[in-house]
């Protein structure tokens, strides 16, 4: 920085990084502490004690929850919401901040207004839940969580503040040749706004990964997400002891089988999260602009 | 463009942006379906609302479900809840960020500083389903890794459940809370921070400042602005207590103490199907909100001179 430092100022720096190692450490350690407790055999993790290996290694755990055809159908259920949902969400949302983003459009102003308003007014959950499930009847339907996800009001400022700052001149001259909207929003717009892009698609992404609320509300035994059944298994361990009795797996625990869907359900955000992260912190910097 | 007309009819203009409308048109369908046409069902806070009737022709009760709101002893209680719980999370966990922000600015080797950003920003992408799972196994009295340790330290007494425990339901909620969003809620003074002019910083060591007055006197009046809007915007939040967290953290032993207005609307609402009157509790709910933001930017325009609207 600017000056040498003297001897306080080194003590300081020298507790301020003990302190910054310390936090990294207490943010960690919860992840690798489920993580090895996971892979260990189930019988002897209940003893306790495990924290920086397993004392006894073993797979035992995933292999059961591997098994198990509710856990399998999660998945499924899990990955797909995410992926549509994702990409419609995108597209969807993305849509509207272009059209917002041209001074011309008819409607504009009241259009953006509508939008805002969403920001800070809302019916609360009881009245969406009676439009989505009694007006809509949509529950117990997989496009429940596609459909009443396509437009998140903060991503659409991100994209819209993206839009805004790209050249005019790619557009008119396409315009000149004759393209009409549609054709210059999806074959010169998209293709440009890849960071922008990346960065709302990995916000939806994450939700849809981590949603269990509208499973809960709109779901039902043939929608369950691996978020809702983490959740059923922590709430009452019904599930898991189910799981382990119907398959007869005397080892395996209820607690065991806890650990290893927690690692199961975690591990994609964390595995993916140091390459992506550069994305998440843009999509702070373009939307604090705004707000 | 000059030789196109400055007045063309509005069907006119709206025929060229066809295409311009068909991206636009359907987030504003989206928008009236999925947020305007909720917002009109508020409505049913005033009716004893029946699915057979619906939003329209339900029958009007007027402030019936708010009288009996003001009678109810769980409302009351889940009213204090809200309040305890939201003015610990601001006390404790506003100043957070705030604090690890300046921390981080101060480290010396900037690479070490960008680990620990990306490291901690890592708890705000994982659910709040997991954190509870993480509580739920570190603090198991039995095998809790975490439970062990503070048996040891003599903070606990051993077989403590802390997870099952009303005393300990708050400090938990406002800790877990913290170390799950620290390092998001940073981003946001980091960036302010990186925004002062370091002209000011040199020109404070020549006039001899210390690494503290410098903080004191340039960092934070610097990024005051940012401080008071996100103070604004937390306040208007601070009966809307997570909840996710809240309604993920009760079990049978900590419902009481989980009992916030968010959870009870739910309740009322959705599991015991008592539509209009969870619907009263989210209103007020939401009323609250609302008059708590509007104070906070009043007194804010009034005292510092920076407001949000």
């Amino acid at each position: 920085m600017l000056t040498s430092r003297s001897l306080s100022g080194k003590t300081f720096d020298a507790f301020n990084a003990l302190l910054m190692i310390a936090l990294c450490v207490c943010t960690l350690y919860p992840f690798y502490n489920i993580l090895v407790t996971s892979f260990n055999d189930p019988a002897d993790a209940a003893r306790g004690g495990i924290t920086f290996w397993p004392r006894e290694f073993s797979v035992e755990n995933y292999k059961v929850v591997f098994r198990d055809d509710s856990m399998i159908r999660a998945f499924i259920v899990t990955i797909a919401r995410t992926v549509i949902g994702t990409a419609a969400a995108v597209l969807f949302t993305g849509a509207f901040a272009y059209g917002i983003s041209k001074s011309e459009l008819v409607g504009r102003k009241l259009f953006l207004m509508m939008a805002i308003v969403t920001m800070y007014f809302s019916g609360g959950i009881i009245p969406y839940y009676l439009v989505v499930a009694k007006y809509l009847h949509m529950k117990g339907h997989f496009l429940v969580y596609i459909i009443p996800n396509l437009f998140n009001v903060f991503n659409a400022i991100i994209m819209l503040t993206f839009f805004r700052a790209l050249p005019k001149e790619i557009e008119e001259s396409a315009k000149i040749d004759g393209a009409n909207d549609l054709r210059i929003f999806f074959q010169l717009v998209l293709p440009v706004s890849k960071p922008v892009l990346a960065t709302v698609a990995l916000y939806n992404a994450v939700f849809h990964w981590n949603a269990w609320y509208d499973a809960m509300l709109f779901g039902g035994e043939k929608l369950l997400t691996l978020q809702q059944i983490l959740m059923q298994i922590i709430s009452s361990n019904s599930n898991v002891s189910l799981i382990a009795s119907q398959l007869g797996l005397g080892s395996v625990t209820a607690a065991s089988l806890k650990l290893a869907t927690m690692v199961i359900t975690t591990l994609p955000i964390v595995f993916t999260y140091p390459f992506v992260q550069k994305y998440f912190v843009q999509g702070v910097m373009i939307g604090s602009v705004k707000g | 463009m000059s030789s196109i007309p400055a007045k063309r009819s509005l069907t006119k203009r709206i025929w060229l942006q066809r295409y311009l409308m068909i991206l636009t048109l359907p987030a504003i369908l989206w928008m009236i379906l999925f947020n305007y046409v909720p917002m009109y069902g508020i409505i049913i806070a005033f009716q004893e609302y029946t699915p057979f009737k619906g939003f329209i022709h339900s029958d009007w009760t007027g402030l019936a479900n708010f009288k009996e709101l003001f009678d109810d002893p769980t409302f009351r209680e889940s009213l204090s809840n809200t309040f305890k719980i939201s003015v610990a999370k601001l006390v404790f966990g506003f100043p957070a960020p705030i604090v690890l922000a300046l921390l981080l600015n101060e480290l010396v080797f900037k690479r070490f500083k960008r680990v620990v950003q990306s490291l901690t920003y890592l708890p705000y992408f994982v659910s709040w389903v997991l954190v509870v799972g993480l509580m739920y196994t570190l603090l198991d009295p039995d095998t809790g890794v975490l439970a062990k340790l503070l048996v040891k330290l003599g903070l606990i007494g051993d077989e403590t459940m802390l997870m099952g425990s009303a005393h300990s339901f708050l400090a938990l909620v406002v800790i877990t809370e913290i170390w799950k969003n620290i390092g998001w809620n940073s981003i946001i003074y980091l960036a302010a921070i990186a925004g002062i002019d370091p002209q000011m910083y040199e020109a404070a060591v020549m006039d001899g400042a210390n690494r503290f007055q410098r903080v004191w006197h340039i960092t934070l009046p610097a990024i005051k602005p940012t401080i008071i809007i996100l103070l604004i915007l937390s306040i208007g939040g601070l009966v809307n207590s997570n909840f996710d967290q809240m309604y993920l953290m009760q079990n049978s032993m900590t419902q009481d103490a989980a009992n916030v207005l968010s959870v009870y609307s739910y309740k009322m609402g959705l599991v015991s199907g008592r539509f209009s009157y969870g619907t009263a509790v989210g209103l007020f709910q939401s009323l609250v909100a609302f008059v708590l933001m509007y104070l906070a930017n009043y007194s804010s325009r009034k005292i510092t001179k920076e407001s949000l609207f």
